[in-house]
C-alpha cells in the first residue's frame, strides 16, 4: 500500500517536472514542428541563413521568410509566397514542405551560394524542387538572395475554344430490362511484356481506346505460377492515363514488389472501362522532349496548354522503347504548377541509369485535371 | 399468419393425398388451363364443401355446391405452372391440372447487343428475343420471330427464327454506313425495336499539311475517314510527332469538325508524323 502510494507520488512530481522543463526549455525542433517558436540559429553563416529561411518556409512562417530575404525589394510577400505555392491553384497548393536538403556550391568571404532542395509532402507523394540560393554577408550576419522566379498572370482575355464534349445518358430504373444500357468503350492492350526490377516484377504494357467515345480505364494483372495457382493481383494505381479520348494511347505500368519472374508461370490482363462524361480540352503541346543520358538519365521537356482552361495538376508519362520498339521502362511525374494558357512548364522524368543504355526512343502523354474533374 | 397458411395448406395437401389414397377422387379437373381463359371443376357428392386451387404465387378458395360444376371466369389463374385442387369440409378430394401460358404473344423482350459497334463487321450485331404472353408467362410452344436491321440507307438485313423453349436469337452484319440502325424483332403483330449505333472504324487515309506561319508550322489533316469512307468522329485524338536536333515535341489534338489542326514550332530539317491509334499517316521533313 504505502509502496502504491510512493510510486504515485513519484509520478505526479516526475511529470511535473517534465512539463515545467519542456515548458521552459523546449527541444527547438519540437517547438518548430509544434509552429510556436521556430527553430532560430543565428545567421552568422550563409548555412545558418538559408537553413532558418527554410524551417520558416515549413512552419509557412511567410511573414518571417520574407523579412529575412536580402532582396526583398524586389517583390512582395505574396509575390515571394506564390512562387513557392504557386498562384493558381496546383499541386503545391494544399501541401507542406516536408524538408529541405542543403548543399554548398562555392562561398567567399561576402557571398555563397547554396543549392536549396525543398521536398514538399503532395497527394501523390514527393514533390522535389531545387533552387540555388545567394548567401549575402549583411554585417555580421548573412541574409539570403532569393532567386525570385515570377508565374507569370494571366491578361483579362477572351479565348474562343471550339468546346468539345461528351456526356452520357445511362439506363433508367424503369426500362424494361431487355433495353441495353449505353456500351462500354472497347479497350484494347496493344503492348504487355514483364520484366523483373530489383524491387520485384513490373509488368509494362499500353492500352488503346479503339472506340469512338471516350474511356474511364484501368488495367490489372495477375501472376500464376506454373501451375496456375494465383500469385498476387495488382492495378495500374497512377501510372496509366485513366482518362482516354478516341484512339488515345496510354502507357501501364503494374508493380509487384518482392515477386521474382522466374515463379510466374503466365500473367492474366484485365483491361477496364467505363464510358465517363468527357471533355476534349484542354490540347496539352509536350514540347523540347529530351533523353539526357546517364548519369543522371532523364526525359526532360515542356508542358504548354494551348487552351484557354487552367490546367491544375498535369501527370506526364513517359514510355521508353529499346530499338527494337519494345517497350523497356515507364515512368512518371506530376507538374507541380498549374499549366496556364500558352505558358510552358517544365517536366523532368528520372530514368534508372541501368536501362537509360537500352533505351532508343521514348513517347510522353500528358493528362490534367482541372478543379471541377478530368479534363 | 404466412406460417399459419402455409401449416394450413401443408395438411390440406397431405390430408388430400390420404383421402385421395383411401377413397378416390371426387374432383373432375381439366387437364390443362391457358392463361388467364376461364375454367371449370366438377365436384361430385351432395352438400356443401370448400374448393382450393393452390399453385405457384396463386391461391383460390371458393365455397361449392357437391354435385354442381363450379365455374371459374377468365383471368382467375394467369400464372403458368403446376396447379393442385383439394376439396375440403362435406367431400375430400385432389386433382392436379396445369396452367400453360397463353397462345398469342404480347410482350417480348429483346436484347440487342452490342449498341455500339464499328461498320463493316461480320456477324457483330446479335439479338435474343423471349416471348411472353399478356401475364409475362414465357410461351415455350415454337414461335415464329422475325428479326430486321436497316439503316439509313434504306437497305435492310432480315432474319426469321423459331423460338426454342421461348427463345430465339440471330445474328447480323454491321453496315458499312455509320449511323443509328433500327434492329426490330416481330412476332404475332408484337413489335420491339433497339437502336444500334454504327460508328466509323479506324482512320485509313490520314494525311496532313504543313504550311509555315511565322516562327510556327501549321499543320492541319486533311478530312480524316475510315476505310468505307465514313468521317471519324470528332473528338478522335490524332498525334503530331515532330523530331528535330534529336528532340520531339508531341501534341495530342482531337478531331474538330472532321480535322486535326496544330501549331507547331518550325525547325528546319524537322521530320514530322502524325498518327492515331495504331493507324500512320504521313511524314513531311520541313525545309532547311
Amino acid at each position: 500500500m504505502n509502496k502504491g502510494r510512493l510510486l504515485a507520488a513519484f509520478l505526479v512530481v516526475a511529470t511535473a517536472a517534465l512539463v515545467t522543463a519542456g515548458t521552459l526549455w523546449p527541444v527547438p525542433s519540437a517547438a518548430a514542428y509544434a509552429g510556436g517558436a521556430h527553430l532560430v540559429h543565428s545567421s552568422s553563416t550563409p548555412e545558418a541563413a538559408v537553413e532558418n529561411l527554410g524551417d520558416a518556409i515549413r512552419s509557412q512562417a511567410w511573414e518571417k521568410a520574407y523579412d529575412s530575404l536580402a532582396n526583398k525589394a524586389q517583390f512582395s510577400e505574396p509575390e515571394f509566397m506564390h512562387d513557392l505555392t504557386g498562384e493558381y491553384p496546383s499541386l503545391l497548393t494544399y501541401t507542406t514542405l516536408d524538408k529541405f536538403e542543403m548543399q554548398p556550391l562555392r562561398a567567399t568571404e561576402n557571398d555563397a551560394e547554396i543549392r536549396l532542395k525543398l521536398y514538399w509532402a503532395t497527394v501523390v507523394g514527393a514533390s522535389v524542387s531545387t533552387r540555388d540560393v545567394r548567401a549575402v554577408r549583411d554585417g555580421d550576419q548573412w541574409k539570403v538572395d532569393w532567386p525570385i522566379a515570377k508565374e507569370p498572370v494571366l491578361p483579362p482575355q477572351v479565348i474562343p475554344v471550339n468546346y468539345l464534349r461528351w456526356d452520357v445518358i445511362y439506363r433508367g430504373p424503369g426500362d424494361d430490362w431487355g433495353v441495353q444500357d449505353v456500351e462500354a468503350p472497347h479497350v484494347r492492350i496493344v503492348d504487355m511484356h514483364p520484366v523483373q526490377r530489383a524491387e520485384g516484377v513490373m509488368i509494362l504494357g499500353e492500352l488503346l481506346n479503339e472506340d469512338v467515345v471516350p474511356a474511364y480505364v484501368s488495367v490489372s494483372a495477375t501472376l500464376l505460377s506454373k501451375d496456375k495457382a494465383p500469385i498476387a493481383s495488382e492495378d495500374s494505381f497512377d501510372k496509366i492515363s485513366h482518362l482516354l479520348l478516341p484512339k488515345q494511347v496510354t502507357p501501364f505500368l503494374i508493380s509487384f514488389p518482392d515477386v521474382s519472374l522466374s515463379d510466374v508461370g503466365s500473367v492474366r490482363m484485365t483491361p477496364f472501362s467505363t464510358l465517363v462524361p468527357a471533355s476534349a480540352d484542354p490540347v496539352i503541346e509536350i514540347d523540347n522532349q529530351h533523353l539526357n543520358p546517364a548519369p543522371d538519365a532523364s526525359l526532360t521537356g515542356q508542358l504548354v496548354n494551348q487552351s484557354g482552361q487552367v490546367a491544375n495538376v498535369a501527370h506526364v508519362l513517359g514510355t521508353f522503347y529499346d530499338k527494337s520498339g519494345q517497350v523497356v521502362w515507364i515512368a512518371d511525374q506530376y507538374v507541380d504548377r498549374a499549366l496556364l494558357p500558352q505558358t510552358p512548364v517544365a517536366f523532368n522524368i528520372h530514368i534508372p541509369e541501368d536501362l537509360a543504355r537500352k533505351i532508343s526512343t521514348e513517347r510522353a502523354v500528358v493528362s490534367t485535371y482541372s478543379f471541377g474533374g478530368f479534363q | 399468419m404466412r406460417a399459419r397458411s402455409k401449416i394450413l395448406l401443408g395438411l390440406l395437401v397431405a390430408a388430400s393425398a390420404h383421402t385421395l389414397l383411401a377413397q378416390g377422387s371426387a374432383l373432375t379437373v381439366p387437364k390443362t388451363v391457358e392463361a388467364g381463359a376461364g375454367f371449370s371443376i366438377q365436384c361430385a357428392g351432395s352438400g356443401k364443401a370448400t374448393l382450393y386451387i393452390i399453385g405457384t404465387g396463386q391461391v383460390l378458395k371458393r365455397e361449392v355446391q357437391l354435385g354442381e360444376t363450379t365455374l371459374f371466369p377468365a383471368g382467375s389463374l394467369y400464372n403458368a405452372g403446376r396447379y393442385l385442387a383439394v376439396l375440403a369440409g362435406g367431400a375430400t378430394g385432389t386433382g392436379e391440372f396445369d396452367v400453360v401460358p397463353a397462345h398469342q404473344p404480347a410482350n417480348l423482350s429483346f436484347l440487342a447487343r452490342p449498341s455500339r459497334l464499328q461498320v463493316g463487321l461480320h456477324d457483330g450485331i446479335t439479338g435474343a428475343v423471349y416471348v411472353f404472353d399478356a401475364y409475362e408467362n414465357l410461351i415455350t410452344v415454337p414461335t415464329q420471330v422475325s428479326f430486321e436491321l436497316s439503316g439509313p440507307s434504306g437497305i435492310a438485313q432480315t432474319r426469321s427464327a423459331t423460338t426454342r423453349d421461348g427463345a430465339a436469337w440471330t445474328a447480323m452484319d454491321s453496315s458499312a454506313r455509320e449511323g443509328t440502325d433500327k434492329f426490330v424483332a416481330r412476332t404475332g403483330g408484337i413489335v420491339s425495336t433497339r437502336m444500334i449505333g454504327q460508328v466509323p472504324g479506324d482512320p485509313c487515309s490520314l494525311k496532313m499539311n504543313a504550311r509555315q506561319s511565322g516562327q510556327q508550322l501549321e499543320l492541319e489533316t486533311d478530312p480524316v475517314r475510315d476505310c468505307s469512307g465514313n468521317a471519324v468522329p470528332d473528338g478522335t485524338i490524332v498525334t503530331f510527332t515532330e523530331a528535330y536536333n534529336g528532340d520531339e515535341s508531341t501534341v495530342d489534338v482531337p478531331l474538330k469538325r472532321g480535322i486535326a489542326k496544330v501549331e507547331m514550332p518550325a525547325h528546319p530539317g524537322a521530320i514530322i508524323t502524325v498518327a492515331s491509334g495504331v493507324a500512320l499517316g504521313n511524314q513531311i521533313r520541313w525545309g532547311r
